[in-house]
C-alpha cells in the first residue's frame, strides 16, 4: 500500500520532469532568431548557415530533435556549447558543484535555526518572544536580498574587513577558509530562505497545538516542551517538510542575485550568461537541472509526509 | 474527611476576541464524596465541561478561572503554580475526553499514550506500566488486550478507543476521574458496551468520578448524585433517584420531558384514498464509493439491494448505526451520488442518477436538510439571501415579493422577521437548523430528506424542531424521509420505520410494529440499547447484546451470508453464516431479513 503510494509519487515526479522537458525545449526553440545565424554572425553566407544548420540537426523536424536532445540529456551528454564549443557537461560540472556546495552549507546553517525559531515561536505563542520572531521574519522577508547582501558587503567586507567581498569557492583549502569565503553569501541567503520556513513551521505547529490530543497530553501532566515535541511535532512533519523543500529549492535556481553580488561562480550565473549569448543547449540544461532539483526536493518532502503518517503507513 | 472534592464559589470568565469578558460559570459549589460519582448535566453552553476542567486547574484558551476554590484531598488546586498543577494532572486527577478519536494522537501507538502519564509522573518502570495497561484493557473487556496497544488509533473502532481512553485515565490510579461526555459520540449499541465496562471498572476500583453529560438517561445509570446546570450556574442538585422521580426546578423537568419526545406520528391519516402512485419508490438500490470494478459494483459498496416506498403525506424513518448507509441513501435519492444499480422513482417517473440530469421540477420537489446547519449555511450570506436564492431559482420571485416570501418562510419556522438580515454566525444552533429547514421549504417541495437534523442539537431544542416538523407536515402536506440513529426521534415523527444494517434493509414496518415482538435481532438490539430514564436499567439488562464491536467493515464485503451474523445473539451456525437470509413477512405487518421464522424468534423472546 505505502510502497504503491510512494511509487505513484515518484511516477508523478518523472512525468512532471518529462512535461517540463517538453516545455523547456519548446520555449527555447520559440525564442526569436536562428541559432546558426547567430553563431555565424551577420556576415555569414547562406551556404555556411545552411551547412551549420545541417551539422546542428536544425533542419530536422522538431519532434526528432527533441528526442535526440532528451536522449542526450539522459545519457549525460546534453550537447556542446554554441558559443565556445566546450561540452556543456564541462561547463556546468564545476559550477554545479559550487552551487550545490553553497546550497548545502546554507541549508545546514539555516534549516536548524529556522526550525528552532519556528517551533519555539509556536510554543510561546503570543508572547513577546513570538512577536519579536514574527516581526523579524516579516522584516527580513520584505527586504530584497540584494539589499541584505549589499549591506552585508558594506559592513563586513568594506568597513570591518572580516570577510572577503568576493567569494571564489575555488581557492578553498581548509575549513577556516571555507567558513570565511561562505560566510557572507550564506548569511544573506539564509535570511531569505529562513523567513518562509519559520513562518510555515510556526503556522503548522500552531495548527496541531489546537488539536484535542495536545490538550489531552497537557491534562495527562505533560509540560509544554513534551506536548510540543512528542505530540504536536510528529503531526506537523508533512507541512513542515514541504515548507523546507520549497525554501531550499530556491537555493538552486533563485540565487542569481547573490551569485552576482559576491561574484560567486555558480550555475545560476552561468545560465544568465547563457541567455545573454543565446547558448541554447546551455540554457536548456540549466533549466532542466533547476527543475530536477526542485522536483527532487518536493518529492522527498511528499514522501516524508507519507512516511510520517501512520494512517498511510499501516493500512 | 469523606469529601474528596470540594468546589466553592467557582467563577470562570471567557474573553471574546474583542476583549469583552463574560462570566461563563459562576457561584458553583458542590462536593464529591469518596467512591461516589457526581454527574454534571446540562446543555451545550451550560458550563459543564468548563467546571470539570477547572477541577484540574485547567481553563481552555480564552477562558480564565477568576475566583473560587477547588480542593481535592488536601490540596487547593487553584492556588498551585503551573508546574505543580502539571504534577496533579494525570496523576491525582485524570480526564476522559468526549471524543477519544480526537484525544488520541494519530501519530503515536496506543500503548505509548496509555502509559504516558505513568511515565511523565515516574510512577513505575515502563514494562510494569505496560503490563498494567494490558490488565486494564482486559478489565475493560477490550478484544485482544495484548495486541491492541501496539496499534495506532485509526486501527481500532470508536467504542474501543473510548475504552482505551478510560485505560489511559486509570493507569495512574488517580483519586478522581473526570468523564467528559465519554459516550456521546458513540452509537447506542456501542454506548451500552462502553457504559457497562465503565461501570464495572468504577465499581471494582471504587473510583471517585465526575461525569459530564447532556443525557439524563445515561447519567441515571452511572451517577449517585446529579447536578443540573444552566448558563453556568446550578439549577438543582440532588441524589439521582430524587432528580428522576421528583425534580424541583422547572428546567430539570423540561430536560426530563425532552428526553422522551412526544409522538407526532399521526396514525397515518389514510391519505384521501391513497393515490395509487407512491411519492417515492426505491427499487434494488446499490450504491457505494470508489471506482466501479469489473462486476459494475463500486469499490466500497455501502447500500446493497435497498428498496422502499413512500406514500404521499406519510413519513418514513430510516434508522441504523453510523456507517450503515443511511446518509448515502439520502444522497442517492437527492441525486448527489449516482447509484450503481437499481432505480429511484418519484411519482412514478424514474429519476436520473445525478442532479445535473434532473428537471428543475424534480429538483424542487425533493429537498435535503443536512445534519450540520453550521456548515450547510454559507457564513457570509444573510438569512434573507440564503432563503431568497431558492425562491428566485425555483419560483422566479424577485424584489418586494421575495422579501415578503422570506418573511413568510421565517414565520413558518417560528423565527422573527428581523432575523432576515442576520448572518448564520449570529444565530444559535436551533435557529440555524430552522433557517436550514426554511431554505428547503422555500422550494415548496413534496418530500424533504432530513439527514440527522436533530442529532447535533440539545435535547430541548431538538424536541422543539421535531414539533415544528410535525406542524409543517400538517400544514403543508409534506412527506419526510427522516434519517436518524436515534430510534426515539424516529418513532416520534414517522409512520413507517426502516432499519438498515451494513447497507442492507433488515427490517421495515410501521412505527407501531417496531414496538411489538418479534423483531429482527438487530432491531431488537437497537431498541434495547436505548437507555431508559430510570436507575438500574443498565444493571437489569441481560447480556444478550453480543459483542458490539463486530466491525461493520468486515461484514460489508460478504454478500453470501447474513450481514448481522457476527453480532447476532440467536444465530444458527451452518445456516446464518453461509446462506443469504430470506425476507420474511411477519404477522404483525413488517418484513425482516432473517433465517429464523417468526415462531422461532418469538420462542427465543426477540423483541419481547
Amino acid at each position: 500500500m505505502i510502497t504503491r503510494m510512494i511509487m505513484a509519487r515518484l511516477g508523478v515526479a518523472v512525468l512532471t520532469l518529462l512535461i517540463v522537458s517538453v516545455v523547456v525545449f519548446v520555449a527555447t526553440n520559440m525564442l526569436p532568431g536562428d541559432v546558426a545565424q547567430i553563431v555565424l554572425g551577420q556576415a555569414a553566407t547562406p551556404e555556411a548557415v545552411a551547412g551549420l544548420r545541417k551539422a546542428m540537426h536544425l533542419d530536422q523536424p522538431a519532434v526528432l530533435r527533441y528526442i535526440f536532445w532528451l536522449g542526450g540529456m539522459m545519457t549525460g551528454n546534453p550537447g556542446t556549447s554554441l558559443v565556445n564549443d566546450v561540452p556543456i557537461v564541462t561547463l556546468i560540472g564545476g559550477r554545479l558543484h559550487n552551487t550545490l556546495l553553497l546550497a548545502a552549507v546554507t541549508a545546514a546553517f539555516s534549516v536548524p535555526i529556522a526550525l528552532t525559531l519556528g517551533i519555539t515561536a509556536a510554543m510561546w505563542r503570543n508572547t513577546l518572544y513570538d512577536r519579536l520572531v514574527s516581526f523579524a521574519t516579516i522584516a527580513v522577508v520584505s527586504v530584497p536580498e540584494f539589499m541584505v547582501a549589499t549591506i552585508a558587503v558594506l559592513i563586513f567586507a568594506v568597513h570591518l574587513h572580516w570577510f572577503p567581498a568576493l567569494s571564489f569557492a575555488n581557492d578553498v583549502h581548509s575549513l577556516g577558509e571555507l567558513l570565511r569565503v561562505f560566510a557572507m553569501p550564506v548569511i544573506s541567503l539564509s535570511f531569505v530562505v529562513s523567513a518562509q520556513m519559520i513562518r510555515m513551521t510556526r503556522a503548522a505547529l500552531i495548527d496541531t497545538l489546537g488539536q484535542p490530543f495536545v490538550e489531552m497530553a497537557r491534562l495527562k501532566g505533560a509540560g509544554r516542551v513534551r506536548s510540543v515535541l512528542t505530540h504536536a511535532l510528529p503531526n506537523a512533519i508533512g507541512p513542515i517538510a514541504n515548507a523546507v523543500a520549497l525554501s531550499l529549492s530556491y537555493l538552486l535556481g533563485g540565487v542569481i542575485i547573490i551569485e552576482t553580488i559576491f561574484n560567486y561562480p555558480g550555475i545560476a550565473k552561468l545560465m544568465v550568461d547563457g541567455v545573454a549569448t543565446r547558448d541554447m543547449p546551455l540554457i536548456q540544461t540549466c533549466a532542466m537541472i533547476f527543475c530536477f532539483g526542485y522536483l527532487a526536493l518536493v518529492t522527498v518532502a511528499d514522501i516524508c509526509a507519507i512516511l510520517a503518517n501512520p494512517r498511510l503507513r499501516y493500512k | 474527611m469523606t469529601e474528596l472534592v470540594e468546589v466553592k464559589n467557582l467563577r470562570v470568565i471567557a474573553r471574546s476576541d474583542s476583549g469583552r469578558e463574560t462570566p461563563i460559570v459562576h457561584d458553583i459549589r458542590f462536593t464529591v464524596p469518596r467512591g461516589k460519582v457526581v454527574a454534571l448535566i446540562g446543555e451545550s453552553g451550560s458550563g459543564k465541561t468548563t467546571i470539570a476542567l477547572s477541577l484540574m486547574g485547567y481553563a481552555r484558551s480564552g477562558c480564565r478561572i477568576t475566583s473560587g476554590s477547588v480542593r481535592i484531598g488536601e490540596r487547593e488546586i487553584l492556588s498551585l503554580s503551573e508546574a505543580e498543577k502539571a504534577k496533579i494532572r494525570g496523576r491525582n486527577v485524570s480526564y476522559i475526553a468526549q471524543s477519544a478519536a480526537a484525544a488520541f494522537n494519530p501519530a503515536r501507538t496506543i500503548m505509548s499514550q496509555v502509559v504516558e502519564s505513568a511515565m511523565i509522573h515516574k510512577l513505575m518502570p515502563k514494562a510494569e506500566a505496560e503490563a498494567k495497561a494490558v490488565e486494564l484493557f482486559r478489565a475493560l473487556a477490550l478484544p485482544d488486550p495484548e495486541g491492541v496497544g501496539s496499534r495506532y488509533p485509526h486501527q481500532v473502532s470508536g467504542g474501543q478507543l473510548q475504552r482505551l481512553a478510560a485505560a489511559m485515565a486509570l493507569i495512574s490510579e488517580p483519586e478522581l476521574v473526570i468523564f467528559d461526555e465519554p459516550t456521546t459520540a458513540l452509537d447506542v449499541t456501542t454506548q451500552i458496551e462502553v457504559l457497562r465496562s465503565f461501570k464495572s471498572v468504577i465499581r471494582e476500583r471504587n473510583t471517585t468520578g465526575v461525569y459530564v453529560s447532556h443525557d439524563l438517561a445515561v447519567v441515571a445509570q452511572i451517577a449517585d448524585h446529579i447536578i443540573v446546570l444552566r448558563n453556568g450556574s446550578i439549577q438543582e442538585s440532588a441524589p439521582t433517584e430524587q432528580i428522576l422521580a421528583n425534580a424541583h426546578s422547572p428546567y430539570t423537568r423540561s430536560l426530563l420531558a425532552a428526553a422522551n419526545p412526544a409522538v407526532h406520528a399521526q396514525a397515518a391519516p389514510p391519505a384521501e384514498k391513497a393515490e395509487d402512485v407512491p411519492l417515492l419508490e426505491v427499487e434494488g438500490l446499490v450504491a457505494g464509493y470508489g471506482k466501479p470494478g469489473p462486476d459494475g459494483l463500486p469499490n466500497v459498496t455501502v447500500l446493497n439491494d435497498v428498496g422502499l416506498s413512500l406514500q404521499p403525506g406519510t413519513n418514513l424513518g430510516v434508522i441504523g448505526e453510523s456507517g450503515c448507509g443511511k446518509s448515502t441513501l439520502a444522497r442517492v435519492i437527492a441525486g448527489l451520488l449516482p447509484a450503481a444499480g437499481g432505480r429511484v422513482k418519484f411519482r412514478g417517473e424514474t429519476l436520473a442518477g445525478s442532479v445535473a440530469d434532473r428537471s428543475k421540477d424534480q429538483l424542487r420537489n425533493i429537498q435535503i436538510v443536512f445534519q450540520m446547519a453550521d456548515t450547510a449555511l454559507n457564513p457570509t450570506r444573510s438569512v434573507a439571501q440564503i432563503l431568497g436564492r431558492p425562491l428566485t431559482f425555483y419560483h422566479d420571485v424577485k424584489g418586494a415579493e421575495r422579501t415578503r416570501r422570506v418573511r413568510q418562510l421565517l414565520d413558518l419556522v417560528h423565527l422573527p422577521a428581523n432575523m432576515a438580515e442576520r448572518l448564520p454566525g449570529e444565530l444559535s444552533g436551533g435557529q440555524k437548523q430552522r433557517v436550514n429547514l426554511a431554505r428547503a421549504l422555500a422550494a415548496e417541495p413534496a418530500l424533504i430528506l432530513c439527514d440527522e437534523v436533530t442529532s447535533a442539537l440539545d435535547t430541548v431544542v431538538a424536541a422543539a424542531i421535531l414539533d415544528l416538523l410535525a406542524e409543517l407536515r400538517r400544514e403543508l402536506k409534506l412527506s419526510y424521509l427522516f434519517i436518524s440513529h436515534d430510534l426515539s426521534t424516529v418513532r416520534a415523527i414517522c409512520d413507517d420505520v426502516m432499519v438498515l444494517y451494513a447497507g442492507r434493509k433488515v427490517e421495515a414496518g410501521s412505527g407501531a410494529s417496531m414496538r411489538a415482538a418479534p423483531l429482527h435481532p438487530y432491531s431488537d438490539l437497537l431498541v434495547s440499547s436505548i437507555p431508559e430514564l430510570r436507575t438500574g436499567w443498565l444493571d437489569g439488562l441481560d447480556k444478550k447484546a453480543a459483542e458490539a464491536d463486530g466491525g461493520i467493515a468486515a461484514v460489508l464485503a460478504r454478500a453470501d451470508r447474513c450481514p448481522f451474523v457476527s453480532r447476532c445473539p440467536v444465530r444458527k451456525p451452518g445456516v446464518c453464516d453461509v446462506l443469504e437470509p430470506p425476507v420474511r413477512h411477519l404477522s404483525k405487518g413488517s418484513d425482516i431479513l432473517c433465517h429464523l421464522e417468526e415462531r422461532e424468534l418469538l420462542a427465543l423472546g426477540v423483541g419481547a
